[in-house]
């Protein structure tokens, strides 16, 4: 009886919860199966649910949606090319600070992780200033650019971290047998990265997935643009289809929505480790 | 065996000379980019905020000073809520069950979908008009005319507010969650055997165990509140009429009505609350393991 009761409270808990989690995401699936009248209706769910959205989606049959595909692949083009890059940038600028203890690396490190603390709407203006003045606007290169530069500082602040978990002793064995620093980089810590360096390009590679605001500031041609800004353009319009937009937004957040749950347990936990312990 | 002994000496600063020379070769990059995209951007900023009319022309405008005030209140019913509710599920959470395990897998989803197809999925289902919500009151209850989710100005406030808890509360969850895993069950073991109830064990054991983490959290959270633009900007646009914008929706908002001037001199009046949080932060966060 009273572990009935027991479950009974956390039941308690759970239903609020659940609803209040997952009501908009229920909301943006309902729409998307819904025809225009269910949807204006507000219905909790349609009459006839359809997969006709998807199909006007899928062959860009709406004037909104005529750059569909294209845009999904820039969103798909630059997450990728962020997380490259950042990968590269921070795994060096990371080996260089915690194993081969260059000068002013620290300070570097500190900067950078004052950059990540900055809100990032709030470096959107001087950046997108910079970005004229460099003469950038309107490339991908700029967007990439600056998701590299956000995504950055924290990788390299977690792949330090990871780093001066690895013993000392290896680096000192390796440079006993004669190793050169790029040797010790390519044949010691490399392969003893690996698992942090998955999580951190996974990191970058959603931080530029999910991005809107930079976005919608560095680009806006609409062939140029991610489909996050794709979307955000049915802002503009007081009859917007909304359920195609649903029907679009659901397959823009599938991806992303995967990648988390494949890696959620590395992609936690990282940033406040630190205060954890202390 | 019989090496000479300079040579091992020799090898030895030839190996520093190489660890500096690479060690710079490998940070390069990262400060190319820092230059690029923080060092002259920020640089920039600074400069062009010197306009002491920028400031005038800013008090001077009311849409400004609401502002203020509207992030001042945004800042602290969003970001002490959201903690409330994360101290109180993560103790939730952490109860094992099969079940709960699985409540927790869903309760992550807001976390790992992008914005702006959530947050606009809020937007259309809190239309007063035809939005879900509405529709059902008046399905459910005959509410004619259901509550201006959106039109009202303090309720379209609230609703964002909602909307950024919405987002943000996984993520802070999880982190106290990882805070109370740490702890080491056998206290509560003990507390229990000598007759502790569940509010002397949370009060003795976990609120002193949690405390750090959860002033840490507060504070990054206080940070990145402030400078939230989806939740505002894609659920009401800063409106009904311009009432309700935070700082980093207003700033937006100058620049893209073409006066970057007040954009810049909006961001940089909000510097003396975020820099010592940031400095805080950092000094925090760049103790290693071992410091």
């Amino acid at each position: 009886m009273k572990k009935f009761l027991d479950e009974g409270k956390l039941l308690l808990v759970a239903i609020p919860v659940l609803v209040w989690t997952l009501l908009p995401i229920y909301h943006l699936f309902v729409l998307s199966i819904s025809n225009q009248e269910s949807m204006l209706a507000g219905k909790l769910w349609p009459d006839q649910p359809t997969l006709q959205n998807f199909q006007i989606v899928f062959a860009q049959q709406h004037y909104y949606l005529n750059n569909f595909w294209r845009q999904m692949f820039n969103s798909f083009f630059i997450a990728v090319a962020t997380g490259l890059i950042t990968l590269f940038v921070a795994t060096f600028a990371a080996f260089a600070i915690a194993r081969l203890k260059v000068r002013g690396g620290r300070t570097m490190m500190n900067l950078a992780l004052a950059t990540y603390l900055i809100p990032a709407a709030f470096l959107a203006i001087p950046m997108y200033k910079a970005m004229g003045s460099y003469g950038l606007l309107n490339t991908q290169a700029s967007l990439i650019l600056a998701m590299v530069a956000l995504a950055s500082p924290y990788a390299i602040w977690v792949l330090k971290q990871a780093s001066d978990k690895l013993p000392k002793e290896l680096d000192e064995a390796a440079v006993m047998d004669g190793a050169t620093s790029i040797q010790l980089f390519r044949l010691v810590y490399l392969p003893l990265m690996k698992p942090s360096m998955v999580v951190i390009g996974i990191y970058a590679l959603l931080l530029a997935w999910n991005e809107y605001l930079y976005a919608f500031l560095l680009l806006s041609s609409e062939k140029a643009v991610p489909l996050a800004v794709g979307l955000g353009l049915f802002l503009s319009a007081d009859d917007a289809p909304w359920n195609l937009l649903m029907a679009a937004g659901l397959l823009y957040a599938i991806p992303p929505a995967v990648i988390y749950y494949l890696f959620r347990k590395n992609m936690v936990g990282g940033l406040t480790s630190g205060a954890v312990k202390s | 065996m019989t090496a000479p002994l300079a040579a091992p000496r020799e090898d030895a600063s030839a190996f520093t000379r190489d660890r500096a020379m690479w060690g710079a070769i490998m940070l390069a990059p990262y400060v190319l980019v820092f230059a690029v995209m923080v060092v002259y951007p920020v640089a920039y900023g600074l400069w062009l905020g010197l306009n002491w009319n920028s400031y005038r022309a800013l008090f001077a405008d009311p849409i400004f000073i609401r502002t203020v005030v509207n992030t001042i209140i945004f800042l602290f019913v969003a970001v002490n809520l959201k903690f409330l509710i994360a101290l109180m599920l993560s103790g939730f959470f952490v109860q094992q069950r099969p079940w709960i395990r699985i409540v927790l897998v869903l309760f992550i989803l807001p976390w790992a979908v992008p914005s702006i197809p959530t947050i606009l999925s809020f937007r259309v289902m809190l239309n007063p008009e035809n939005g879900m919500l509405n529709q059902q009151l008046f399905q459910w209850f005959g509410i004619m005319e259901g509550p201006g989710w959106l039109t009202d100005p303090t309720l379209a406030f609230i609703s964002s507010i909602f909307v950024h808890i919405w987002k943000s509360l996984p993520f802070w969850t999880l982190i106290l969650i990882t805070g109370r895993l740490a702890i080491a069950q056998d206290l509560y073991e003990a507390a229990s055997v000598d007759g502790a109830n569940r509010w002397q064990q949370f009060r003795f054991i976990t609120w002193p165990s949690l405390a750090t983490l959860y002033v840490t959290s507060t504070m990054l959270s206080m940070i990145w509140t402030l400078g939230d633009f989806n939740s505002v900007y894609l659920l009401t646009g800063g409106g009904p009429g311009d009432l309700n914008h935070v700082l980093a929706t207003l700033g937006i908002r100058y620049m893209r009505n073409n006066n970057l001037d007040l954009g810049i001199a909006s961001i940089i009046v909000a510097m003396p609350l975020i820099l010592p949080m940031v400095f805080v932060m950092v000094k925090r966060l760049s103790k290693g393991p071992d410091a």
